[in-house]
C-alpha cells in the first residue's frame, strides 16, 4: 500500500477539547476551545465571560477617585500602572500639573510594579513548560517588592496608591533604603535566572521558531508590549508618548525581531534590566514638593472625550473617558492589552502542538481579568 | 559476638522456615512461605514508596527555598502516611460513562508489574527472594508490563486529556524501552551473565562494572539514566501528565486508593530503574573499594540503599531542574541520537570484550 491508500483507510477524527474555564495553563477562567487532530491544533477559540465583572459599566456609576480603585482589579499585577492610567486622564482633562516629585514617585512605583510583573510571568513560563523550581525562584524575588509596597502602599497586590492630582500620601522613609536594597540583590538574580531557564538546551528548544508573529501580523491585530517588541513592533508607549518622568532617564527599548515565543521571553528579560535602570537612575534624587495637588472632593471632568495611554506590564493600556460635565463619566472604555494579545493566538497557534500552544500562551503572560472586564 | 549480629534476621527467616516445615505437609508449607515472603516484600515496599514520595517532597523543597512537609511527626515523617491514609478512606468517583471493567483493572496491571519486578532484586547475598538466571531479561519483561495499564486507564477514562496523555506514554515507553535494552545488552557483554546475583559477584574482584568497561560503560549508563528517567514517566519526560497541558494526563478521571497506585507505582519504578543501575554500574551491594570488607557484621544491605538513594536523589535532580520536553522532541531524541549511539556503543563494547581491553 502506498502512504495515501493508508491515509485513506486509517481515518482521524478532529476533536473538541475543552480547555477551561479551570485549566492550569490558563492561569484563571480562559477557556480555550480546540479542534484538535492528535496532537495537532486546528484551531483555537477563546470564550470569555467567566470573569466579567462589567468595570467599564461600573465605572459610569462611580465617581472619579472611585475608578482608580476599580481599576486594581483589572490587570492585578500592573495594578499601580492601572491606577496611573486613570489618574493622568483626569489629569489630563483637568489640566492639572503634579509635582516633579509625584512623577518620580509614579514612575519608580511603576517601574518596581513591571519587575514584579514579570518575576510572575517567569516563574509562571517555567512552570508551564514543566520546569517547576522556576516558580519559587521568581517569588522569593517578588516578595521584596511586595514588601516595599506593603510598607509605602499599605497593599500587596492591589495598591490604591495613586489619586487623581497625585497620590494617597509620601513615601515610606524607607522605601529609597529598600528600594536601593532589592535593586542591588535582584541584580544577582537575573543572571541567575539565565542559569536556571534561558540557557537551558530543552527550554530552548521548546520557544525557539515556536508561535512565530510577524511584524505585520503583530501591527494589525495591535498586539502591543513585549509581544509586538518580541516582534519587532516598535512600540513601547514609554518612549514614544512620554509621560510621568520617563523623559529624564535613559533608557532602551528591548527590541527584538524573531517574533518566536523566545524572543518574547528575551525581550521580558531585558526590560528587568532597563527597568533596575530607570530606578537606579532615579532613585537617588527623588526632588522635593507637595505629593498631592489639591482637587476638589466631588471632580467634575469638562465636556469632551479625553484618552491616555501607558504601558504596563502587558502592552499598550488605553483610559478613554467621555464626560458630560458631570461628577461621573458618561462612558469610560479601557483599551487592554491583553485583549489584543488574545486575539493573535488563534492565528499563530494554528498548526502547532499543544505543548506549542501552551509554551506560547505563556510567553504571552495572560492575565485574565484583564482580558475580561 | 558480631558474627551473632550478622546472623540474626537470617537466624530468624530460618527458624520460621523450619517450624512451617515442621507443622505442615511440604506443598502447604513452601506456598505458606511464598505467601509470607510476598507479604513482607508488599508491606516494605508501600513503606518504601511512601518514604520516597516523602524524600521527593523533601528534595523538591530543598531545591525550591522552602521546608518541605514538617507538620504531621518530626521532620514531617508521617506525612506521606496521613496522605496514604486520607486517600485510602476517599470516595473512588468516577464518571458514569467510564468502560467499568477497564478503569478499574488498570491500575493494577500499573501496581502488580512494579512489585513483581522488585522480586528478584539482590538487595545483598543473603537477601533476594527470586534468584533467577535470566534475572535482568525477567527485569526489563515485567517492567513494561505497566504502560499497558497506563494505556487501558487512559482509554477507559473516556476522557480526551487522559486519552492524549495514554496515547504520548505509549510512544514513550514502547520507543524508550529500546535504549535501556541495549544499554543493559551493552553491559551484558561484559559481565557475561544475566543473573543479578553473579552480576555483582563478577564485580567483586574486577571493580565496578563502569570502570571496568571503559568509556562506553560510562556512555551506557548515561543512555540508560536518561531512558529510565524516561520509562519511569517523570521530568523531564513527564509528557503522560504534563499538568500544564493536560491536567493530570492518563489518571485525571482516578481517585483516592486507585490513583495512589499509580502515584506509588511511578515511585517503586524510580527504585527499579536506581536499582539495575546499582547492580550494573555500581557494584550493588559490594563496598566501594571494598571498605567494609573486612567488617563482617556490617549489613551488605545499607551499601546497596545508599547507592539506590544517591541515584534517586539524581533523578529527582533533574525533575526538579529541567523542562519537559515536546512529544515530537521526545522521539527525535530517541530514534535520532540515542538508538544510534546505543547500537555503536554495543559494537565498540563488543570489540572491547573481544579483543579482551577490560581492565
Amino acid at each position: 500500500m502506498t502512504d495515501q491508500e493508508i491515509k485513506n483507510k486509517i481515518k482521524t477524527e478532529e476533536y473538541f477539547v475543552n480547555m477551561g474555564p479551570q485549566h492550569p495553563a490558563a492561569h484563571g477562567v480562559l477557556r480555550l476551545l480546540l479542534t484538535i487532530d492528535g496532537e495537532i491544533i486546528k484551531n483555537v477559540e477563546p470564550d470569555l465571560g467567566y470573569i466579567h465583572r462589567s468595570i467599564e459599566k461600573m465605572s459610569e456609576r462611580d465617581s472619579y477617585q472611585q475608578i482608580v480603585h476599580l481599576t486594581d482589579r483589572m490587570d492585578y499585577l500592573s495594578s499601580n500602572i492601572n491606577n496611573e492610567a486613570v489618574c493622568l486622564t483626569v489629569e489630563k482633562a483637568l489640566e492639572i500639573e503634579v509635582s516633579d516629585r509625584v512623577k518620580v514617585i509614579r514612575t519608580i512605583i511603576s517601574e518596581l510594579t513591571r519587575i514584579a510583573s514579570h518575576c510572575l510571568w517567569w516563574g509562571v513560563m517555567g512552570m508551564d513548560l514543566g520546569a517547576l523550581t522556576t516558580y519559587f525562584y521568581a517569588f522569593r524575588d517578588r516578595e521584596m517588592i511586595n514588601d516595599i509596597f506593603e510598607e509605602t502602599c499599605g497593599a500587596r497586590l492591589t495598591m490604591n496608591y495613586n489619586a487623581p492630582g497625585g497620590l494617597m500620601y509620601d513615601i515610606h522613609p524607607n522605601f529609597v533604603k529598600r528600594t536601593k536594597d532589592f535593586i542591588k540583590h535582584f541584580k544577582t538574580k537575573i543572571p541567575e535566572y539565565d542559569r536556571l531557564l534561558t540557557g537551558n538546551i530543552i527550554f530552548q528548544k521548546r520557544t525557539k521558531g515556536v508561535g512565530v508573529l510577524t511584524k505585520e501580523d503583530a501591527i494589525s491585530y495591535g498586539a502591543t508590549g513585549p509581544v509586538g517588541r518580541g516582534s519587532g513592533f516598535s512600540c513601547d508607549v514609554r518612549k514614544h508618548h512620554i509621560y510621568s518622568a520617563y523623559d529624564r532617564v535613559d533608557f532602551k527599548e528591548a527590541l527584538l525581531t524573531e517574533g518566536d515565543t523566545f524572543a518574547r521571553y528575551q525581550v521580558r528579560i531585558m526590560e528587568l534590566w532597563e527597568s533596575i535602570s530607570i530606578i537606579e537612575q532615579l532613585i537617588d534624587n527623588i526632588p522635593e514638593g507637595s505629593v498631592k495637588e489639591p482637587t476638589k472632593a466631588v471632580i467634575k471632568l469638562p465636556k469632551g472625550e479625553f484618552y491616555q495611554r501607558v504601558e504596563t506590564a502587558r502592552g499598550e493600556l488605553g483610559v478613554y473617558i467621555n464626560s458630560t460635565g458631570t461628577k461621573n463619566p458618561y462612558r469610560v472604555k479601557f483599551r487592554s492589552p491583553g485583549f489584543s494579545n488574545l486575539s493573535v493566538l488563534n492565528h499563530i497557534a494554528k498548526g502547532s502542538k499543544i505543548a506549542d500552544l501552551v509554551a506560547t500562551m505563556a510567553s504571552f503572560d495572560f492575565v485574565i481579568p484583564d482580558i475580561d472586564r | 559476638m558480631n558474627f551473632l549480629i550478622m546472623n540474626i534476621p537470617l537466624n530468624i527467616t530460618s527458624t520460621i522456615h523450619d517450624w512451617i516445615y515442621s507443622i505442615m505437609p511440604e506443598t502447604a508449607a513452601s506456598i505458606t512461605i511464598m505467601v509470607l515472603i510476598a507479604v513482607a516484600y508488599l508491606a516494605l515496599f508501600a513503606v518504601a514508596g511512601l518514604y520516597l514520595v516523602l524524600l521527593e517532597r523533601k528534595v523538591a523543597a530543598w531545591f525550591q527555598l522552602r521546608l518541605g512537609p514538617n507538620r504531621v511527626g518530626p521532620w514531617g515523617l508521617f506525612q506521606t502516611i496521613a496522605d496514604a491514609l486520607k486517600l485510602v478512606s476517599k470516595e473512588l468517583t468516577s464518571n458514569d460513562r467510564v468502560d467499568k471493567f477497564l478503569y478499574n483493572l488498570a491500575p493494577y496491571f500499573v501496581i502488580v508489574s512494579a512489585l513483581i519486578a522488585i522480586s528478584v532484586f539482590p538487595f545483598s547475598k543473603q537477601f533476594q527472594a527470586f534468584d533467577i538466571n535470566i534475572g535482568l531479561f525477567f527485569l526489563i519483561a515485567v517492567s513494561s508490563i505497566g504502560v499497558i495499564g497506563i494505556l487501558v486507564g487512559g482509554w477507559a477514562s473516556n476522557n480526551k486529556f487522559a486519552l492524549i496523555g495514554a496515547m504520548r506514554s505509549g510512544l514513550q515507553t514502547i520507543s524508550y524501552e529500546l535504549s535501556v535494552g541495549l544499554s543493559i545488552l551493552t553491559m551484558v557483554l561484559l559481565t557475561g551473565t544475566l543473573q543479578l546475583s553473579e552480576i555483582v559477584e563478577v564485580q567483586r574482584t574486577g571493580g565496578w562494572l563502569i570502570l571496568q568497561g571503559h568509556i562506553p560503560a560510562i556512555i551506557a549508563f548515561c543512555i540508560f539514566m536518561i531512558a529510565g528517567t524516561a520509562e519511569t514517566n517523570r521530568a523531564p519526560f513527564d509528557l503522560v501528565e504534563a499538568e500544564s497541558e493536560l491536567g493530570a494526563g492518563f489518571h485525571t478521571e482516578y481517585s483516592g486508593m486507585k490513583f495512589a497506585y499509580f502515584f506509588l507505582a511511578e515511585f517503586i519504578n524510580m527504585f527499579i530503574i536506581a536499582s539495575i543501575a546499582v547492580v550494573l554500574f555500581f557494584g550493588g551491594w559490594l563496598s566501594p573499594f571494598g571498605i567494609t570488607d573486612g567488617i563482617t557484621w556490617f549489613p551488605e544491605v545499607l551499601w546497596f540503599l545508599i547507592k539506590v538513594l544517591v541515584i534517586i536523589f539524581l533523578m529527582m535532580w533533574f525533575r526538579w531542574t529541567f523542562p519537559r520536553l515536546r512529544v515530537d522532541q521526545l522521539l527525535t531524541l530517541e530514534w535520532k541520537y540515542l538508538l544510534p549511539l546505543n547500537l555503536a556503543n554495543l559494537m565498540i563494547m563488543a570489540v572491547i570484550i573481544w579483543m579482551n581491553w577490560t581492565i
